[in-house]
């Protein structure tokens, strides 16, 4: 059985999840995504793994919630409304949904995986320390490449926000 | 303590949540919101498998994995905003000149 605390952040993340996708102002949306980041921060967290549950928190909850929430105010907000979506589609959706969820579940309920796999429930033995030589070492060019990407990523996302229009007037 | 299934549940209801959105939202910072929806439930894998076999690399991934999505939502929100300076709409079925 699970302890409660998995059971409060599993219910947290999962709700907050949905309400992302459904509440009615994209702004609330973009609070409750957040909120699911700081979920799966928690799940983090529960599996021993501070160091990622701490990137996680600055890099979703910390930019990439202030980026949304910024873009959300930058967009006019009756574009917001227009939830054009019918009931035929949104059922087929959910069906979907379900049918995943009953095919992978059962899956993952038949396979291996179901019981005391490996170290799970011992005591941890990944440290940051070894993280952190992965990461210098094995994954050292890995990183560099990470490094360049995130810059052309942002400076993508300058090149494609400007506004030619009225810098030639300046 | 809850068991390695118990973590790959959470993250297949989270895929799954996140797949009926792109199915469903045609507003295209929702389907944005599906994809880190996605991408958070593929984390929570790496980590959990990490945890359980025991293998740090699982959780360097998972680092490597986060900073992409960071990078992904700046270049999405990026072409969100250049869509709705042309389209004055963040529908993704109103974007029509991209139609074949």
């Amino acid at each position: 059985m699970a302890d409660p605390v998995f059971i409060a952040v599993a219910v947290l993340t999962v709700g907050t999840a949905i309400i992302a996708l459904e509440a009615r102002e994209l702004v609330y949306g973009a609070v409750a995504l957040a909120i699911s980041m700081l979920g799966i921060a928690g799940f983090f967290l529960l599996l021993d793994a501070p160091f990622v549950a701490m990137f996680q928190i600055a890099v979703y909850v910390g930019a990439v919630a202030v980026l949304v929430i910024f873009t959300v105010m930058l967009v006019r907000t009756q574009a917001l409304f227009t939830t054009k979506e019918d009931r035929k589609r949104k059922g087929a959706g959910i069906a979907l949904m379900l049918i995943i969820m009953a095919s992978l579940g059962t899956l993952l309920l038949a396979s291996g995986l179901n019981g005391q796999v490996g170290n799970f429930g011992g005591p941890s033995l990944v440290n940051f320390n070894q993280i952190g030589e992965l990461m210098l070492t094995y994954y050292a060019p890995a990183l560099i490449i990470l490094g360049l990407t995130l810059a052309g990523a942002v400076i993508a996302a300058l090149s494609l926000a400007r506004r030619e229009d009225l810098e030639q007037t300046t | 303590m809850s068991e390695l299934i118990d973590f790959l549940i959470v993250s297949l209801v989270l895929v799954a949540i996140g797949i009926y959105g792109l199915v469903v939202k045609r507003n295209a910072i929702r389907m944005l919101f599906s994809i880190e929806i996605i991408a958070n439930a593929a984390n929570l894998v790496l980590v959990a498998f990490s945890r359980g076999l025991p293998n740090a690399q699982g959780q360097t991934f998972a680092l490597f994995s986060i900073a992409i999505a960071a990078a992904e939502v700046a270049v999405g929100l990026g072409l969100i905003i250049v869509a709705y300076r042309l389209y004055k709409e963040i529908d993704v079925a109103e974007f029509r000149s991209m139609r074949g």
